[in-house]
């Protein structure tokens, strides 16, 4: 849903929609709310008192030294790096696909299937994680970190697929016309045309996808079984006061690291879709 | 035609469905020559050209470029190149990589290949901008650069479909100049789509004007605007002005027809024309009809009065009523006389050429 | 030649009409690329969402499953008061969360529609960031912030507005409703900004040259065309919120409890599976009916003011 759908085209600018003066200061205060949150963890982390209060009682680093001893917190970030690797490989493979058909090809049926495809976006998880949960025990497969990665899977082919459909969809077909008209082969068309041109998007697509994985809670926590992934990890910690500091500790890191890979991921779709789209230089 | 065709077309047609793209399409196109396909949106044309390059495949027929039977044939075997609508230049590579895009298929020795990257540079006045990024370039340069990549291949037709419709009306009319000179310089067979009648008349040596599927007519650009053959081919090259003429007698290439003000005229029978009627369709173009002046006479002249005029800068158009004509005749006149200021109302005398009439089959 | 160009993407219908194989075609290319994902979503999907349903028509008997078609399920999730609080709760919630979360988002979209210039990308970034992060600890940090000794009570404090701390922040419906309000601002702005660029601006100079004052042009043609977009905001907000789990459960308190809770319940220490089951279906058809209801609720006024 996220920056797939930003890429629209500048309209306005020079017609005579007045600007008015109240707007911009409800803007600045809703993104003021919006990042709240997000910029209080990474303070009370350094700050050197175990409870959450102003005034800060001094910096410290000694919430993320005291990480690297934790050996529990150690194995849930390797899980979550495994299934997030494993999701994002596994998600963006099948988009590349849906997104293909989609954007390239007619077919009946189309419509109900990119619907099929697209439903976690409009489902609860809570449901989706349940529906996937039952199936799961009911056929006997035991929960591990391989169901957490299927259920991700489902839950991020939305995103990808948005990613991916904006990174084609302005893919012109007669650029792959064009190289077999020069001479070129289907495959070598794919391998000098069609690929370089998507391929920021399809990078765009497998960092969204990873950097889903590493954040979801739920699916995680119906469907892991005894090795949790870092949301899973936190969760168990917050149950205890005491261990509030360190979670804010591993929380800012995750949040350092999933803005970074959303920040690549956005700058990578943006130069696919200004290159697919060709801008004239003097248009 | 003593020489074998560069493209032969042997009875094309392409269904979709029930929809007939092209219907049974039978014609010749000559090496060297710059050959148009003319007509309105959905007429077949790019159909046509797409199934010489590779694109679309007949549903029956054949199609033969330089002796050798095409069908079956993918695009990148055929010994022809496209100059696309929007002239897909390929976004990730600079000017130089698209233009040798297909050369390294060859793979030729660098130096051979950079050679030839040049000369094709060169061939469109681009040799400056071979490091420039395919978003850095205007419309005209993007179809240069569409032209050298294609033209870079040595093809034996060069395929151009609609090349000029996304330039500007004054850019437009320089490329056509330049690409007509660009063709006679190379010497291969040009193979040009397009529904501008003035682009297809000032470029081509022969143009194919088509509706629905199939060619109405086959001709120079000269003989298809002062011969067409059917109403439609008409109406779609300029005016012209239609009545309606009594058939007075026939044989199998001629027709005398009585018309109301125009008298007794022998034409030309067209090739399709319906036998056993007792009417036919001539016409005149609006330019053949000239003004008598004060003490001017002509052989041939009626006369009628002025009902409507448009100033249109270099010729003005005067609306002509002649008693007995079902319509109005359109006038068209070149204003060095002072055609702009003749009122209104005004009686007025017009001159015709008989010769410039002529028989339309509908 | 857009007929010609449609054309030739290819009816597939036609295609082994007219002697080209099928096989070949536009259409089966596109299932066989298309046929690995839907087969993943199927399986992964629409298959447990069919066994959900299944299983809500059964009865849990100990510790195997009565196999008997039964209604009773829905008997106990529609008439028990507990799960009959809880979905209403959630229900309530939910609308009002949509309801606040489109109202707040809509100015925000149409200022970087209409304003933005040629910095949308960039504005449009930065409300979705915030996004990207972790729910988890988004959540959790709105309970720092909203707690007894939380940042909003001992920076007031401290800054002498009040004396002693609101103890109504947290634990309650209005801490779950601030929270996903947070969590879904930018699923909501997103598809109002992508309908507000579809309106050609000359439309609202049109408005305006017909005699329409700004507020007059913006009800009768800048809403009724983002009018796909609010409802896309609505659905995407309304619907999933109605079974979220972690926010009630950590910010909600006993006040705050939603129908989520129930159904992970029944997965786990109560192991009802059906029970659980009937719960979510329930859930399901109850706020896709609310959902329809307020998507027609909002044509009726979009044309009602135009």
């Amino acid at each position: 849903m996220s920056p797939p759908l930003t890429g629209a085209k500048f309209t306005g600018g020079r017609h005579g929609i007045r600007k008015s003066r109240w707007l911009p200061i409800y803007v600045t205060v809703y993104l003021g709310f919006l990042y709240l949150p997000i910029l209080l963890l990474p303070i009370f982390s350094f700050n050197n008192a175990a409870s959450t209060t102003f005034p800060l009682a001094g910096f410290t680093t000694k919430w993320y030294a005291a990480l690297w001893g934790n050996g529990a917190m150690l194995d849930a970030a390797r899980n979550s790096l495994f299934v997030g690797l494993c999701v994002a490989i596994l998600s963006t493979g099948h988009a590349i696909c849906a997104a293909r058909a989609i954007t390239r090809y007619r077919f009946r049926g189309q419509r109900a299937a990119t619907g099929l495809i697209m439903a976690p976006l409009f489902l609860p998880e809570i449901i989706v994680a349940v529906s996937l949960l039952m199936i799961v025990l009911q056929i006997g497969i035991e929960l591990s970190l391989a169901t957490v990665i299927l259920g991700q899977t489902v839950f991020c082919l939305p995103y990808a697929m948005s990613v991916l459909i904006s990174g084609f969809e302005g893919f012109d077909r007669s650029l792959e016309e064009a190289s077999m008209d020069l001479g070129e082969t289907a495959l070598g068309t794919f391998r000098r045309v069609t690929l370089p041109v998507v391929a920021p998007a399809i990078v765009s697509s497998l960092l969204v996808s990873f950097t889903i994985s590493l954040d979801e809670f739920i699916l995680a926590f119906f469907l892991s079984g005894t090795e949790p992934t870092l949301p899973v990890y936190i969760w168990g910690q917050l149950r205890f006061a005491a261990k509030l500091p360190s979670v804010l500790a591993l929380g800012s890191l995750m949040l350092v690291l999933s803005i970074l890979l959303i920040t690549i991921a956005e700058f990578l779709r943006r130069r696919s879709q200004r290159r697919i789209q060709g801008r004239l230089a003097n248009g | 035609m003593a020489e074998m065709p560069m493209i032969e077309i042997k009875a094309v047609s392409r269904f979709y469905g029930i929809y007939k793209a092209l219907d049974s399409v039978t014609l010749d196109i000559a090496a060297g020559e710059f050959f148009s396909l003319l007509g309105p949106s959905g007429c077949g044309k790019t159909t046509l050209l797409r199934s010489i390059a590779g694109f679309d495949t007949p549903t029956s027929g054949d199609i033969r470029i330089d002796g050798q039977s095409a069908i079956g044939v993918p695009p990148n075997r055929r010994p022809t190149n496209m100059v696309f609508q929007n002239y897909a230049i390929f976004p990730h590579l600079n000017v130089a990589e698209n233009v040798a895009y297909g050369l390294k298929r060859l793979k030729l020795d660098a130096q051979d290949e950079r050679r030839r990257v040049g000369d094709a540079l060169d061939q469109v006045r681009l040799s400056t901008l071979g490091k420039r990024g395919a978003h850095e370039l205007s419309g005209g340069q993007r179809q240069r650069v569409a032209l050298a990549r294609a033209l870079v291949m040595r093809p034996k037709v060069l395929l151009l479909d609609e090349p000029l419709s996304a330039l500007d009306k004054k850019l437009r009319e320089e490329m056509q100049v330049e690409l007509r000179s660009l063709q006679k310089a190379v010497g291969i067979t040009f193979v040009l789509v397009t529904h501008d009648q003035y682009e297809a008349l000032a470029m081509s040596d022969r143009i194919a004007v088509m509706f629905g599927g199939r060619i109405a007519q086959v001709a120079t650009p000269k003989e298809i605007y002062q011969r067409p053959l059917t109403r439609a081919v008409a109406d779609f090259l300029g005016g012209m002005n239609f009545m309606k003429a009594r058939i007075t007698g026939e044989t199998a290439t001629d027709l005398s027809v009585e018309t109301q003000r125009f008298g007794a005229v022998t034409l030309t029978k067209p090739p399709g024309f319906t036998c056993g009627t007792s009417e036919a369709t001539i016409g005149i173009r609006p330019e053949r009809l000239r003004v008598l002046w004060d003490d001017d006479t002509a052989p041939h002249a009626i006369e009628g009065h002025v009902v409507d005029r448009h100033y249109f800068g270099e010729i003005t158009h005067l609306i002509v009523n002649v008693p007995g004509l079902d319509a109005p005749l359109s006038v068209s006149e070149t204003n060095n006389f002072g055609a702009d200021d003749i009122p209104v109302g005004a009686p007025i005398r017009l001159a015709y050429d008989p010769d410039a009439l002529v028989a339309l089959a509908d | 030649m857009a007929a010609v160009a449609i054309l030739q993407d290819g009816p597939s219908k036609s295609a082994h009409r007219t002697g080209r194989r099928w096989r070949d075609s536009d259409e089966a290319t596109g299932l066989a690329l298309i046929s690995p994902t839907l087969l993943y979503a199927l399986a992964l999907l629409f298959l447990p969402v069919l066994i959900v349903i299944a299983y809500s028509f059964w009865t849990q008997d100990y510790l195997t499953i009565d196999h008997t078609f039964t209604l009773e399920n829905y008997r106990i999730a529609l008439t028990e008061p507990i799960y009959r609080d809880l979905l209403a709760r959630s229900l309530v919630i939910a609308l009002v969360v949509s309801l606040v979360t489109v109202v707040f988002s809509y100015p925000v979209a149409w200022f970087i529609s209409f304003h933005g210039g040629v910095h949308k990308n960039l504005w449009l970034f930065l409300i979705t960031v915030p996004c990207w992060t972790s729910y988890l600890l988004r959540v959790m940090s709105w309970k720092v912030i909203l707690g007894y000794q939380g940042v909003l009570n001992t920076g007031l404090m401290s800054t002498g507005i009040i004396e002693t701390p609101i103890t109504s922040l947290l634990y309650n419906s209005n801490a779950v409703v601030i929270t996903l309000v947070h969590s879904w601002a930018a699923f909501a702005i997103l598809p109002i900004f992508v309908s507000l660029e579809k309106i050609d601006r000359s439309l609202i100079e049109a408005a305006h040259d017909l005699g329409d004052n700004k507020v007059m042009s913006f009800l009768r043609v800048t809403l009724p065309l983002s009018l796909p977009g609010v409802i896309s905001a609505f659905l995407i907000v309304m619907i999933p919120t109605v079974g979220d789990y972690v926010t009630p459960k950590l910010v909600g308190g006993k006040d705050g409890v939603m129908i989520a809770t129930a159904i992970q319940a029944q997965f786990g220490k109560a192991a009802n599976w059906p029970l659980g089951a009937a719960l979510s279906v329930t859930t399901m058809v109850v706020v896709s009916a609310m959902a329809g209801l307020v998507v027609l609720a909002l044509k009726l006024f979009v044309r009602w003011i135009r």
